[in-house]
């Protein structure tokens, strides 16, 4: 049986089914108790398995990361938020140096099946400390696996791959997409939901939408943003292929280097920043395979141009890819090779 | 609580090869490091030789070491700090895999990608950071876990005195003693970081005041003495078994050796190690057994040569074991 959830119901569904499966799992984190999460991922959590596993903790990210750290190396498996990505700053030694390296400085003679969530996106006018994105952060040290939800569905199905995985996952969700009641959001997010638990493997990229004339990359609430304007370049008589990544790390190359040798035209959509980031990854990916894919127009890149998030509107809106930039970005695409334009332009 | 006869021999034992490791790795880390022999001008090359790398050695700690693994079991967890060798050894981490790790042969405990101050052994349930202060979040896991579970193992954080003024230390006391966790917190205070005296860094001068404002136990080791710090160890152990929650004990100790080998120690006093080795605990406690009974020169000879040859069998094992190949640094990333 199926029904419409939205993303924060679907995580916290995961949650609940596999606490309910394995008794080595629990959550700790600021406000997942009484609160429910602040972006509701733990929502309804306390009721059903009380605080000794839905574990409300004081605001000491170093101390419960490092000991959601301690409990997964003796074989629990905790699920920890860190509320907002942006506090990685507090805390990162416990992330980067311990989480990230234990299992490779132990010669992977230990297990490290922790999960660590977090809220990452703009879009509401919270301004550069609660607004970034980082997954690229993240994923450019080695020893995380990076997952990246687009929609209810493959929330669910994630989550429930991510706790029962043996290494670290760092598990993003955008706040734009969760479905909250009071924020915004766009609504393809939500989505019918199989009751039943099912996981989605990392590392497998979901082809959204089919199409012949350019390749959309892109993930998290961008995938939303990037439908709504395949809609309107349709209306347009231009074809869009959609690959959401779901996972940073692993990447999926094999379905973008297909996708993109199909279409010959790729355009990256992000939100996280521009430059040394996932959309000059994404590019390599491209470069070092130009051998097999014929590309009929320079890459093009639509990211945060290399600025903390503004709080303005106008600023915000103009700094995080819109439908309209990325619709824009499109048809310059599939119009005459061109050199690539600068950021701006296509922000116009 | 005293040592009972049993555990007075175990300490004494363990000390000796605590110290003999120790010696031992002090002259096998020079090897291939000092003039002629490496880039003309240097005095030192930290990356030469058979075992690369910085070395932190803990001659004359020996003390807090096994005065506090004493009283621990297999099930309960220890994580040590960036000098971590007596811990390692007193938890029972066995010498050939943690010396094969130091060379970084394909045989040591993290098959040579963590080196000495990254040593895991989940059989012996120990673990070490190389980041000053992370050895106190973990250790609350551990003893998260062993809450959860409902059994009575408990878990040590090792730490040097420096580590007190990091931001984990006082996270971590409060959600040790906040959730009652059965952990205990070691601060081994040799009065050095790095080169930085205690007097210099610290607002006050015993850190086990500290405890109190975290509303919890906290016992000043005044003695760089084992059976001092057994009965510290045994008071917090017993309070962290019985689900009371966590204790901070603080122990005055001695470091016999620079901070890292090749540290020019310009710092310290002149003639300072010399006193310090006056003092040594591993005689004194030897004069103790002595004294009960315990101990006599052929048995001290005995017992000598076979921590003597338990090491260096270790570091044979390592000298003979395989490098890893270069490729196998892409491995275990993830598992």
């Amino acid at each position: 049986m199926t029904r419409k959830l939205t993303m924060a119901q679907a995580v916290s569904e995961a949650i609940a089914q596999e606490m309910s499966r394995d008794p080595e799992v629990f959550v700790m984190g600021e406000d997942v108790g009484k609160y429910g999460g602040i972006f509701s991922a733990t929502s309804g959590l306390l009721d059903k398995f009380g605080k000794d596993r839905i574990m409300d903790t004081p605001i000491s990210e170093t101390a419960f990361i490092g000991a959601g750290i301690g409990a997964a190396a003796d074989g629990m498996r905790p699920i920890v938020e860190l509320m907002f990505v942006d506090f990685f700053g507090v805390c990162m030694d416990m992330i980067y140096n311990h989480m990230a390296k234990n299992i490779y400085m132990a010669g992977g003679n230990i297990r490290l099946p922790m999960v660590l969530m977090a809220g990452i996106g703009g879009g509401y006018n919270d301004a550069a400390q609660h607004s970034q994105c980082l997954y690229a952060t993240f994923a450019h040290m080695p020893g995380m696996k990076v997952v990246v939800p687009s929609n209810a569905y493959d929330a669910k199905g994630l989550m429930m791959q991510a706790i029962r995985d043996d290494n670290p996952v760092v598990f993003l969700f955008h706040k734009g997409i969760m479905g909250l009641s009071w924020m915004s959001y766009f609504e393809g997010s939500t989505n019918e939901v199989p009751e039943a638990p099912y996981t989605i493997p990392f590392g497998e990229a979901r082809i959204v939408r089919e199409g012949a004339d350019v390749t959309i990359v892109t993930l998290s609430q961008m995938v939303q943003k990037a439908v709504l304007a395949a809609e309107e370049l349709a209306a347009a008589g231009i074809s869009v292929e959609i690959v959401d990544l779901r996972t940073v790390v692993p990447l999926d190359k094999d379905t973008i280097l297909r996708s993109v040798r199909k279409t010959g035209r790729l355009l990256i959509a992000d939100e996280d920043y521009l430059s040394y980031g996932l959309s000059g990854e994404i590019a390599a990916v491209i470069a070092e395979n130009l051998d097999s894919v014929a590309l009929k127009a320079p890459i093009r890149r639509l990211a945060v141009p290399d600025v903390p998030i503004p709080f303005s509107r106008p600023l915000e809106q103009f700094v995080i890819p819109q439908v309209s930039a990325i619709v824009a970005a499109a048809r310059a695409l599939v119009a005459a090779p061109q050199p690539a334009i600068s950021l701006e332009e296509t922000h116009a | 609580m005293t040592p009972s006869n049993a555990q007075l021999l175990w300490m004494y034992q363990t000390m000796v090869e605590i110290r003999d490791y120790e010696e031992t790795m002090a002259k096998v880390y020079l090897e291939g490091k000092l003039p002629p022999n490496v880039q003309k001008g240097l005095a030192f090359d930290i990356g030469a030789g058979p075992v690369p790398g910085e070395m932190h050695l803990a001659a004359g700690q020996e003390p807090v070491a096994v005065g506090v693994c004493a009283h621990l079991r297999i099930d309960d967890t220890v994580v040590g700090a960036h000098r971590p060798h007596h811990f390692a050894i007193a938890k029972g981490v066995p010498l050939n895999e943690m010396t094969a790790e130091m060379f970084g042969k394909d045989t040591g405990l993290g098959r040579g990608k963590g080196g000495h101050m990254h040593l895991f052994d989940p059989a012996h349930k120990f673990s070490c950071s190389g980041i000053v202060g992370a050895s106190m979040p973990p250790a609350c896991g551990a003893a998260l876990a062993a809450k959860k579970r409902g059994t009575d193992a408990v878990a040590v954080a090792f730490f040097g005195e420096g580590a007190t003024n990091q931001g984990a230390f006082h996270e971590s006391m409060n959600l040790a003693a906040l959730w009652k966790l059965p952990v205990i917190f070691v601060c081994e205070d040799n009065k050095y970081a790095i080169s930085v005296e205690k007097s210099v860094s610290t607002s006050i001068e015993w850190n086990s005041d500290r405890a109190v404002a975290y509303g919890m136990p906290g016992i000043g080791v005044a003695e760089n003495d084992a059976v001092a710090v057994f009965k510290a160890a045994a008071t917090a152990v017993a309070r962290a078994r019985s689900g009371a929650g966590p204790t901070l004990i603080e122990v005055k100790t001695d470091r016999y050796l620079g901070h890292f080998q090749g540290d020019p120690e310009t710092y310290r006093p002149k003639g300072e190690t010399a006193t310090l080795r006056k003092n040594d605990p591993i005689p004194r406690l030897g004069a103790q057994l002595r004294e009960l009974g315990l101990l006599d020169d052929d048995a001290d000879k005995a017992l000598r040569k076979a921590a003597r040859d338990r090491v260096a069998a270790a570091y044979d094992f390592a000298r003979k074991s395989p490098y890893p190949k270069p490729e196998d640094a892409l491995l275990h990333v993830f598992i």
